[in-house]
């Protein structure tokens, strides 16, 4: 049994966020695994991810990884981050995809052909460091300056009706959640593994998470 | 809001950092894993790599060198230089590189643009549109080269950069021939004609000499990031020094 696990379902690179958690918690056992068994056994769990949603989801249906997912997100301390963010919720945009429906709310695409308050062209994708609000306190803020920069990339954002989720948000040009947090699951749009320092800070607070309270699972989606 | 990027450009030949003027007269400017962590520390905001290594014996070079990189610079990476394949942009992934910038052979094979962006998302893949401006009567319009520069296409940049955008490019690095190596500045004309017409960001590059031409590709270039290489590698600014001349002129900076 590891202590912590990163999902690996094949969508490319998991070398900066394994090399930041060890570098967060040198003591404790981290393994990058596609396997669904080892994800169980894990302490705590993390989800990244990048590329296309569709595709994402069906790499997760191909590896078995589903119930594993599932099954982490309803038991574990468990860490989403980019489309790790983006797969907790019901829907997304992007190819008109169902995905693990987890959270309530959706995955919109920033609209083309904004402009700021300057008259300025809002490029999509969003790349490049933002400031991030914490909308609320969190022990995975500790030690984070409110307004730090992390790094972003995404064309994509999640859109939730449940405000009590929001942890973080940051502008683009409008607000956009960036940051939820739900019991024992906390997830970002951003790249902390990419975010220097302040990065390297959430990451450490999230292996020394010790969450109050579990996120309950719908008795229609448990299984047997 | 989005802060603007400064990108340094490492250009890594044979597993070394130089910088020449149009590929002419190589200068060595040290190991590409202490030039990265020196410019991470002075707070660069991505860097880039190209891989400008002529002999197929060392191209593997660049994969050992971006894994060391990433494994000691926690900002993004993007590589460029020979990618031809799917496969070369997966292995280059898979060494800790976040983005993968695409010049020669995207202009063969349009084709590779939307293969690679369907699979990894389109934020990954950056097109590299190397112009030169097309001497004559008319509006200006700019032609792209390939092959480092040493290659005519007969295309239009503009298009080929609104073409690559419809393939699924997540960005363009612009890079202006007739500037590159120069140090008079960029070529505003061109970065602004890219930036005000493209959806995608857009990164400045070619001609920086000074820390003003910085502020100028932003505010005058509309540009997203901007790329320089050789007023950073020999000491000449730091990128803390960019920026703080950059936020002082009311720009977004991450300080």
């Amino acid at each position: 049994m590891s202590d912590i696990a990163v999902i690996d379902y094949g969508m490319g690179n998991l070398h900066s966020v394994s090399t930041r958690l060890r570098q967060a918690a040198p003591d404790l056992e981290i393994v990058v695994t596609s396997n669904p068994a080892v994800v169980e056994a894990a302490a705590r769990v993390v989800f990244p991810g990048q590329g296309a949603m569709p595709d994402c989801m069906r790499e997760l249906e191909a590896h078995g990884l589903r119930e594993a997912v599932l099954e982490a997100a309803y038991t574990k301390p468990f860490l989403g981050i980019c489309i790790g963010l983006q797969m907790l919720f019901a829907n997304s945009e992007e190819g008109s995809v169902g995905c693990l429906d987890i959270l309530a709310g959706r995955v919109r695409r920033f609209a083309g052909a904004m402009t700021t308050a300057n008259g300025e062209r809002v490029k999509v994708p969003h790349m490049g460091w933002n400031r991030v609000r914490q909308v609320a306190p969190h022990p995975l803020w500790e030690g984070v300056a409110d307004h730090a920069h992390f790094y972003f990339v995404h064309s994509y954002y999640v859109e939730t009706t449940d405000l009590s989720m929001i942890a973080g948000s940051s502008d683009y040009p409008q607000p956009f959640t960036c940051a939820v947090a739900r019991n024992n699951i906390f997830a970002v749009q951003f790249h902390p593994e990419k975010s220097g320092a302040d990065g390297l800070q959430v990451l450490s607070n999230f292996v020394q998470w010790q969450p109050m309270s579990w996120l309950e699972r719908p008795r229609t989606l448990a299984v047997s | 809001m989005l802060a603007k990027r400064i990108i340094p450009c490492l250009d890594v030949n044979a597993g070394r950092v130089v910088k020449g003027i149009k590929f002419v007269g190589l200068r060595d400017a040290g190991d590409p894993v202490e030039v990265a962590a020196r410019y991470n520390k002075q707070g660069a905001d991505e860097i880039t790599f190209l891989d400008i290594t002529a002999s197929s014996d060392d191209r593997d070079l660049i994969l050992h060198i971006v894994e060391a990189v990433a494994t000691q610079v926690f900002i993004p990476l993007t590589v460029g230089g020979g990618v031809r394949k799917v496969e070369d942009v997966r292995r280059l992934l898979n060494a800790g590189a976040d983005k993968i910038s695409i010049n020669t052979a995207a202009v063969q094979t349009p084709q590779l643009i939307a293969d690679a962006s369907s699979h990894y998302g389109s934020q990954c893949i950056v097109v590299a549109v190397d112009a030169k401006r097309v001497e004559g009567p008319g509006p200006t319009r700019w032609e792209v080269y390939t092959h480092g520069g040493r290659r005519a296409t007969g295309l239009d940049a503009l298009e080929w950069g609104r073409h690559a955008q419809e393939l699924g490019a997540g960005e363009i690095l612009l890079t202006s021939m007739d500037r590159d190596g120069t140090r008079v500045g960029f070529d505003l004309e061109l970065t602004r004609a890219f930036s005000d017409a493209l959806s995608i960001p857009v990164i400045a590059s070619g001609g920086v000499g000074s820390l003003e031409h910085l502020v100028d590709g932003i505010v005058q270039g509309h540009a997203d990031a901007v790329l320089a290489a050789s007023i950073f590698h020999y000491g000449e600014f730091t990128i803390g020094q960019a920026k703080q001349l950059m936020a002082a002129r009311g720009i977004e900076m991450r300080v």
